[in-house]
């Protein structure tokens, strides 16, 4: 049974199967506490932990966000089981961390990453309509990169113990999830967890955690990827990944529809503004940058817990631009973006658009 | 006959492996030998291989890694 369902991850059906599991769940986290159109969102969830860990102050987005371990420690598993756990690094490393910063900031102009984009959309909100324009746009420049030589040059083997140390994270986030220890001076957090607003809406620890295991581990598997899928049916003509986008979609666009949490239209969506320029060029950068460092943020945690301390690297570049994100102003709110949000999106384009010219081989 | 020729994609990023094997299949090389050292690149490179008509040849190294050998089919 067990290699049976094993054999249809790793074949063609893979991962539309993935695409599937994700889009009938993370509505369902949403039903059972997760903030709205944010079941599951890779960029949201890693700021939420920024917040918890004290790495930005903003009150309302602190949470240690159980799936994101589930997602690491499920890819672990699956790669021990099958004999794909790898440690690796050293494919510029300090370029993968701050396109992991920049990544996170275009996201955060957007409020989105590409999973959640693709579940805003399957939820009616039509704002997603222009971050998914952002996200092709942002796709296609990174395309060209590729075709013409983009590297970020070759990772090395690395020892075995080297990559348990993001499982070892994941594993320590969810202790300090459940015991909820405090650090700071006078018994004031962190960990901090929010007492109202997204970081305060949370599904049950112990069923978070199992979808993220869960996803983590049919992800490995089926090599899902968010921003691949489009990438590679563009330049490719490989509709491999792509079905597994949209089975996402269909699948929690019918989800959405039975758990009545589809409500379409611009106005009044939850954890989303109506700013069109900035939803899309938010996410031109996050989808340039995605395609640069090899994969959606999904993909980097997946493949952080098969030992690639590179996409360990992009993560904490995350975490850190999503501290920055909220510390100096750039992260947008439903009232549209932040004071520095637009500014701070075309600087990571200048980073992108100099790392995609500046780092090619001649081939 | 000439040689193989040898493609090291061994240690890059998706899809760097898709885009070099493709580059040497476009130069003509119709005799190929392409180095990858995860399960994800095997599977693509295989994948891209196999959809331009070319029987994938593929044996593992004990070190994990696999080398793949296209030729026409």
């Amino acid at each position: 049974m067990f290699s049976y369902v094993n054999r249809w991850l790793v074949g063609r059906f893979g991962p539309a199967l993935t695409g599937l599991f994700v889009g009938v769940f993370a509505p369902i986290l949403t039903f059972l506490g997760n903030p709205g159109n944010m079941g599951i969102c890779v960029a949201c969830f890693t700021r939420d932990v920024a917040g918890a860990l004290g790495l930005h102050r903003a009150a309302v987005v602190q949470y240690l966000r159980p799936e994101l371990s589930g997602f690491i420690l499920g890819s672990f598993l699956a790669s021990l089981v099958y004999k794909e756990y790898r440690p690796r690094s050293g494919s510029s490393p300090l370029i993968r961390f701050f396109l992991g910063f920049f990544a996170m900031i275009g996201a955060l102009v957007f409020l989105g990453c590409p999973w959640r984009t693709y579940l805003r959309l399957s939820a009616g909100d039509l704002n997603a309509l222009f971050g998914l324009g952002g996200l092709v746009v942002g796709i296609l420049i990174g395309i060209y990169f590729l075709w013409n030589g983009f590297t970020l040059g070759k990772s090395l083997p690395n020892k075995a113990s080297s990559g348990l140390v993001m499982p070892i994270v994941a594993v320590v986030l969810l202790v300090w999830d459940i015991t909820k220890p405090l650090f700071g001076p006078g018994g004031t957090g962190p960990i901090f967890f929010s007492v109202k607003g997204p970081g305060a809406q949370a599904a049950p620890i112990l069923i978070s955690l199992a979808v993220g295991l869960a996803v983590g581990w049919l992800a490995q598997r089926s090599r899902f990827c968010t921003v691949g899928a489009i990438r590679d049916f563009v330049m490719l003509k490989d509709g491999h990944l792509l079905k597994g986008v949209l089975a996402f979609i269909v699948a929690a666009f019918v989800t959405n529809l039975l758990l009545g949490q589809f409500h379409l239209g611009f106005e009044g969506q939850p954890v989303a503004h109506t700013n069109s320029l900035w939803n899309f060029m938010g996410m031109v950068l996050s989808g340039l940058a995605f395609t640069l460092a090899g994969g959606c943020p999904g993909r980097q945690f997946i493949m952080s817990g098969e030992g690639d301390g590179d996409a360990a690297i992009f993560i904490l570049g995350m975490l850190v631009g999503a501290g920055f994100a909220h510390n100096f102003s750039l992260a947008s709110s439903p009232a549209g973006p932040g004071a520095f949000g637009p500014i701070a999106t075309i600087v990571g384009m200048v980073f992108c658009l100099i790392v995609g010219f500046t780092m090619r081989e001649e081939v | 006959m000439s040689e193989a020729k040898i493609v090291d994609a061994r240690g890059l990023s998706c899809p760097q492996p898709v885009i070099l094997t493709k580059k040497a299949l476009d130069e003509g090389h119709n005799d190929l030998e392409v180095l990858v050292d995860t399960v994800t690149s095997r599977l693509n490179v295989e994948r891209f291989a196999k959809s331009k008509g070319y029987s994938v040849n593929v044996e593992e190294y004990e070190d994990g890694g696999f080398k793949l050998h296209l030729s026409k089919a």
